[in-house]
């Protein structure tokens, strides 16, 4: 069995101040995975991609980047990774192909190697328009995807993106999710990603876990998890505004403007019995659609127990 | 790393530095040039034909290998310390970090550019003496080696400055109350012969009054301190402090939580 593309065992982190940000976790992600790191703020996720990128130093704990000991042979293991950090991390000043070029040469890549790979990567992440121009000229999109492109110049098999569509607007999100999608399925390149986006999570990886309180709480296929989800809330337009609330025996009806009904679905009830009592009331529905991103439920379901539902899987 | 991919980084990492200081000339190239003007008119020329001779020699011919010095230690230092404290500041420091890069390629990288625009200020700053003065050269290979191992030197000491500064102020600390006073009592504008035996003994504990002393003896031929020893000293220092600055780098001292 290949080895997995990074594992984790019995990860600890205290900081300085004596805070543990994390608890002696283990993690493996199998290669060519999308993989999905979940929490919420100050859970341990970027402490956690931290260490497997140099960028922490951890207190103890064991972490291999495919079958490489970081204790061992750090450098090596460092060509098979590329990091999207979450906030800006380059020179604003320096020229967008600079920065590229530059991120290649540290790899000890040639410059009549990197200059090919930076326009196919410029270009792909459409940003060969503006390779001469100064980083700090790009627009927060822009940007993200420099950092991307600056990551993907030596070629590595693993990619750590951390919330890397934080704050890019949706069409230019949709089409970051189609590039990931694509270099995790044409290239094999294991992904592993943390978002705040849970749609993001739900739309791209395979697998996901969960991190609360430096420790994690669940890890598991997403469908898995999904399958796990027992209610499920719809949001009904209704042509015309209600004075009252309509009551199905068994059903949660709620309000949510004068136009608006979300009705939750528990397993096993039907639509159907909603819609009846609606048409024998004379309420009309022009549209519907879900409330909110299922992941999204479970997750926050998940996290506000976090410390009693512990599960490894 | 193989040897060749090492010198690819070094060579991006020195090459991203000189690119740097040579993008903002305004901020790094001029400032010195126009100062060090200043120096050669107002001391040099004006003030200078009223002192006579120091040590057997016109006062702007005694004054010129101090004040090229000067330029290079102050620029060495600062660029080093700018540089490094602004790619911590923009987190830019992680682009080496998360690459494989030794450490030691990295100190390297920024010792160099620091020396690339220390020596490139002391050879402006010399091209403008010659506007002043002719200048004549004793002993060429000893000028050469002095001003580079003091280039060098000072490029280390920046990049420990910053890395353990927290904030801009800590990377003016130095330079401001440490290296200028140095400097200006290092036997730049006078000999030590001068002074009082007391603060000759004084002066002796400044290792600032050896480099220049050794780099005017390249230039005039004339010390006031033992060439040998000096060197031996310099190249101590190099060797002391490429070791802690290695050393903390190595620990992420300011870089790594």
């Amino acid at each position: 069995m290949a080895e997995p593309a990074l594992s984790i065992r019995g990860l600890t982190k205290v900081y300085g101040n004596g805070f543990h940000a994390l608890k002696g976790i283990d993690l493996d992600v199998e290669q060519g995975d999308f993989f999905a790191l979940l929490g919420p703020n100050g859970a341990g996720k970027s402490t956690t991609l931290g260490v497997v990128c140099s960028l922490v130093q951890k207190t103890a704990g064991r972490v291999t980047i495919f079958g490489i000991d970081i204790d061992k042979d750090f450098a090596k293991a460092k060509y098979h990774l590329g990091v999207v950090p979450q906030e800006f991390n380059f020179n604003q000043f320096e020229k967008v192909e600079d920065i590229v070029l530059a991120q290649a040469g540290y790899y000890g890549m040639s410059r009549a190697e990197a200059l090919p790979r930076a326009e196919q990567l410029l270009k792909d992440l459409s940003l060969w328009d503006k390779r001469h121009g100064s980083a700090r000229m790009l627009s927060g999109g822009m940007k993200r995807r420099l950092m991307i492109a600056r990551a993907l110049m030596h070629r590595p098999k693993l990619l750590i993106l951390d919330e890397p569509t934080a704050g890019v607007d949706i069409e230019l999100r949709r089409s970051m999710w189609e590039y990931m999608r694509r270099i995790n399925r044409e290239e094999g390149t294991t992904i592993i990603l943390t978002t705040h986006y849970l749609e993001e999570a739900e739309s791209l990886c395979r697998n996901v876990a969960i991190i609360n309180n430096g420790d994690i709480i669940r890890n598991t296929g997403v469908r898995e998890l999904l399958a796990e989800l027992n209610t499920e809330t719809f949001l009904m337009d209704l042509a015309h505004p209600i004075e009252q609330l309509p009551e199905v025996e068994g059903y949660e009806i709620r309000q949510v403007e004068p136009t608006q009904l979300a009705v939750v679905i528990d397993r096993g009830q039907r639509l159907n019995d909603v819609f009846k009592v609606l048409s024998e009331e004379g309420i009309q529905v022009i549209s519907m659609r879900n409330r909110s991103n299922r992941l999204e439920e479970m997750f926050v379901s998940m996290v506000k127990g976090g410390q009693n539902t512990e599960v490894r899987s | 790393m193989n040897a060749s991919q090492t010198l690819i980084a070094l060579w991006t990492l020195v090459l991203k530095e000189i690119k740097r200081f040579t993008r903002i000339w305004p901020q790094t190239l001029l400032p010195p040039s126009i100062t060090m003007t200043m120096y050669f008119i107002i001391f040099g020329n004006l003030i200078g034909s009223r002192i006579g001779e120091m040590d057997g020699f016109s006062y702007m011919d005694f004054i010129v290998p101090g004040l090229i010095m000067m330029a290079v230690i102050t620029n060495s230092y600062s660029n080093v310390a700018s540089s490094f404290f602004s790619n911590k500041f923009q987190r830019s420091i992680e682009e080496m970090m998360v690459s494989p890069m030794p450490n030691w390629t990295i100190l390297m990288g920024f010792v160099f550019g620091g020396m690339s625009r220390g020596l490139g200020v002391g050879l402006i700053v010399t091209l403008v003496s010659l506007f002043f003065t002719r200048l004549s050269v004793e002993h060429a290979w000893l000028t050469v080696l002095v001003v580079v191992l003091t280039s060098a030197l000072f490029s280390i000491g920046g990049f420990i400055n910053a890395l353990l500064a927290d904030k801009f102020d800590d990377i003016s600390i130095v330079p401001t109350f440490i290296l200028t006073p140095l400097t200006y009592l290092g036997g730049v504008f006078y000999s030590i012969s001068m002074l009082p035996d007391f603060w000759q003994g004084v002066s002796m504990l400044n290792p600032i009054l050896y480099m220049v002393n050794v780099f005017r003896y390249g230039f005039l031929g004339v010390s006031d301190i033992p060439v040998g020893w000096a060197l031996t000293a310099i190249f101590a220092f190099i060797v002391v402090l490429f070791g802690v600055a290695l050393w903390m780098l190595e620990r992420g001292k300011g870089i790594r939580s």
